[in-house]
């Protein structure tokens, strides 16, 4: 057995040498790197790159054309002590956030387990109640502007057969501007959610539901010791899902009001948009940006904690 | 609860519920599924009967159904919309976005779920990182470089973006597709003498054609919807993809409902259609796309 006398490791340049060590590194390495490449080329290029660029330009006091000067937290020194608007935006976020970890949920929870008890026509409704989610944001924003409208939409209707007070700018008011633009993407957006929900209590094995009805279990019960656990994963992967985009907001409000009327529905992303795009102010957009994903980061945070303490999420 | 203990159909010893008590419950569940449809589709019925009236009728009856129907909204809104152009737009965006995904996307998941060559852990990892860094991270960096580049505004330069953005997405879903795979039929094509692409292309891409599919459907909705970065990114109206075009044109004519409203109509017919003859495939793609993201 002359192989097993030779025990040094072979070196590298040996290695190399040795046509069949080459084709197995040719075979099991390098054509596999060289099929990932050219989406990882691009995805870092768009991407990672300017991400950590956005760290850097934000430190400074860039305005997108002339020479950038370094100068520190400046940035965000301004942002959280000076911007009173950017303040408001935060605030506009949290009860956005709020908004969408309750309306949308409670919708979809309850629609959901409706849903999952019928046989009979429940891919229409299935379908039909995904409809929305599937348009796009300026369409809807255009559907429910004139919904929406005091003068010839619900409200004016409604005033029309006797239920007064509903006939309002519901866009134009600085108090329910926000919460109009989050009603609006959460028409579109719940139907998501219920699916996922659907898809989830139809996973559940319906072995439990027997031993549950065994157990001598009512439907509350069935619901609350059965479904309600056996969707719990997904529903709290999407409480950090929108709780995160939450803090992403902006195509709605920007179509709809900009932020306006006076920054009554700003969100940090349309400020962003505003102080990178229209005003130039790139250092100080791009310390927008990183607050945001601070934001994230931290919501993110917040559940792999969760998670390490043996949360089943 | 009146039968405790009967033998069920299903053959265990279940309580039955009584037949009363589960065909009024059945009511209620119709009666609740039938208004939160209707939450659901009445908008767009308004759009569409809108759509065929006119501004005089609108006035008058702006929810209700049309007295007579006027088509020629669809061909003026065509028109002064630029909808030629602009259709023609989103589908050169959302056709070479998909093929460039699926492509370069299909060949990576296959590499990292069927070769897994060392780092392949490490990438998934990066993939995983980089799919929470939020758009807002990185846009006005982007937007700079892009304009030093001159990708600013060409068609390819804003592709080039949405394939970048959702490159995670599309590796997270092949890859899972793909790992699933018996890994008897490659071993079998290799004995015979097919190299790796040969594998990719004649083993595991037939077998993997409903993740592709899911993928495409997944990304050809969003890139179809996109609106922040086309709006972003492309300045020139003989560029624009139908969601930003439609956008300055629901500014344009504002007072216009009809008109807007036939437009609106032109905007999402396409989507709508596709959708349901494929809902299934729609409905769990972006169910599985929602989760993996």
């Amino acid at each position: 057995m002359a192989l097993l006398a030779n025990k040094r490791p072979a070196t590298f340049a040996e290695r190399l040498s040795d046509p069949g060590w080459r084709n197995r590194c040719l075979r099991n390495v390098i054509v596999p790197w060289l099929f990932i490449l050219p989406l990882l080329l691009i995805h870092v290029v768009v991407v990672a790159v300017p991400a950590v660029q956005g760290v850097y330009m934000s430190l400074t006091d860039w305005t997108g054309f002339r020479e950038a000067n370094f100068i520190g937290l400046e940035n965000y020194r301004v942002l959280f002590f000076e911007d009173e608007a950017f303040a408001e935006g935060i605030r506009n976020n949290l009860s956005w956030m709020s908004f969408f970890l309750t309306v949308p949920f409670i919708l979809a929870l309850f629609c959901s387990s409706v849903l999952a008890q019928i046989k009979r026509f429940g891919m229409v409704y299935r379908s039909l109640l995904f409809i929305p989610y599937v348009l796009a944001s300026v369409v809807t924003a255009t559907i429910w502007r004139n919904l929406l409208s005091p003068r010839k939409g619900i409200g004016a209707a409604l005033a029309d057969i006797g239920i007064a007070g509903l006939d309002i700018p519901w866009l134009g008011r600085q108090e329910t501007a926000l919460m109009s633009i989050a009603f609006i993407d959460n028409w579109h957006f719940w139907g998501f959610l219920m699916i996922l929900f659907l898809a989830a209590m139809q996973a559940i094995p319906p072995a439990l539901y027997d031993a549950a009805k065994i157990d001598g279990a009512n439907r509350w019960q069935e619901w609350r010791h059965v479904t309600l656990p056996g969707i719990r994963p997904i529903v709290l992967f999407m409480f950090m899902m929108v709780a995160i985009w939450s803090f992403l907001a902006w195509d709605y409000i920007w179509i709809l009001t900009q932020g306006g009327p006076a920054g009554s529905s700003d969100v940090i992303a349309t400020h962003l948009y505003r102080n990178a795009f229209l005003r130039s102010l790139s250092g100080y957009g791009a310390a927008q940006g990183v607050v945001i994903s601070i934001f994230a980061g931290f919501i993110i945070m917040i559940f792999v904690m969760l998670r390490r303490r043996g949360w089943d999420i | 609860m009146s039968a405790v203990g009967k033998i069920s159909l299903r053959g265990g010893l279940l309580p039955r519920r009584g037949a009363r008590e589960r065909s009024r419950l059945l009511v209620f569940n119709h009666a609740v599924l039938i208004l939160l449809t209707a939450f659901a589709v009445m908008p767009l019925l308004v759009l569409a009967f809108n759509s065929v009236k006119t501004n005089a009728e609108i006035g008058l009856n702006p929810l209700g159904p049309p007295t007579q129907v006027i088509a020629e909204n669809y061909a003026s809104a065509w028109e002064r919309g630029d909808f030629a152009t602009t259709m023609g737009n989103s589908v050169v965006y959302v056709v070479a976005t998909i093929a460039a995904e699926l492509v370069l996307g299909g060949l990576a998941a296959y590499a990292l779920a069927r070769r897994k060559p060392p780092g392949s852990d490490m990438l998934m990892l990066y993939f995983l990182v980089a799919s929470t860094v939020p758009v807002w991270m990185y846009i006005v960096p982007l937007f700079v470089q892009f304009r030093a580049w001159g990708l600013l505004n060409t068609m390819h330069g804003l592709v080039i973006v949405y394939v970048a953005m959702n490159a995670p997405l599309t590796i997270f879903l092949l890859r899972s597709y793909m790992i699933d795979l018996p890994g008897e039929l490659e071993d079998a094509a290799r004995v015979d003498g097919a190299n790796e692409f040969q594998v990719f292309t004649r083993i595991v891409l037939p077998l993997s054609k409903p993740g592709f599919l899911t993928v495409g459907l997944v990304v050809g909705l969003g890139v179809w919807n996109e609106f922040f970065l086309a709006l972003t990114f492309i300045h020139d109206p003989s560029m624009f993809p139908i969601t930003t075009s439609f956008y300055k044109f629901t500014d344009r004519f504002s007072r216009d409902w009809a008109l807007t409203s036939a437009g609106a109509i032109i905007v999402i017919f396409p989507i709508v259609a596709l959708f349901l003859a494929l809902q299934r495939q729609f409905i769990e793609g972006l169910a599985e796309g929602g989760v993996k993201t």
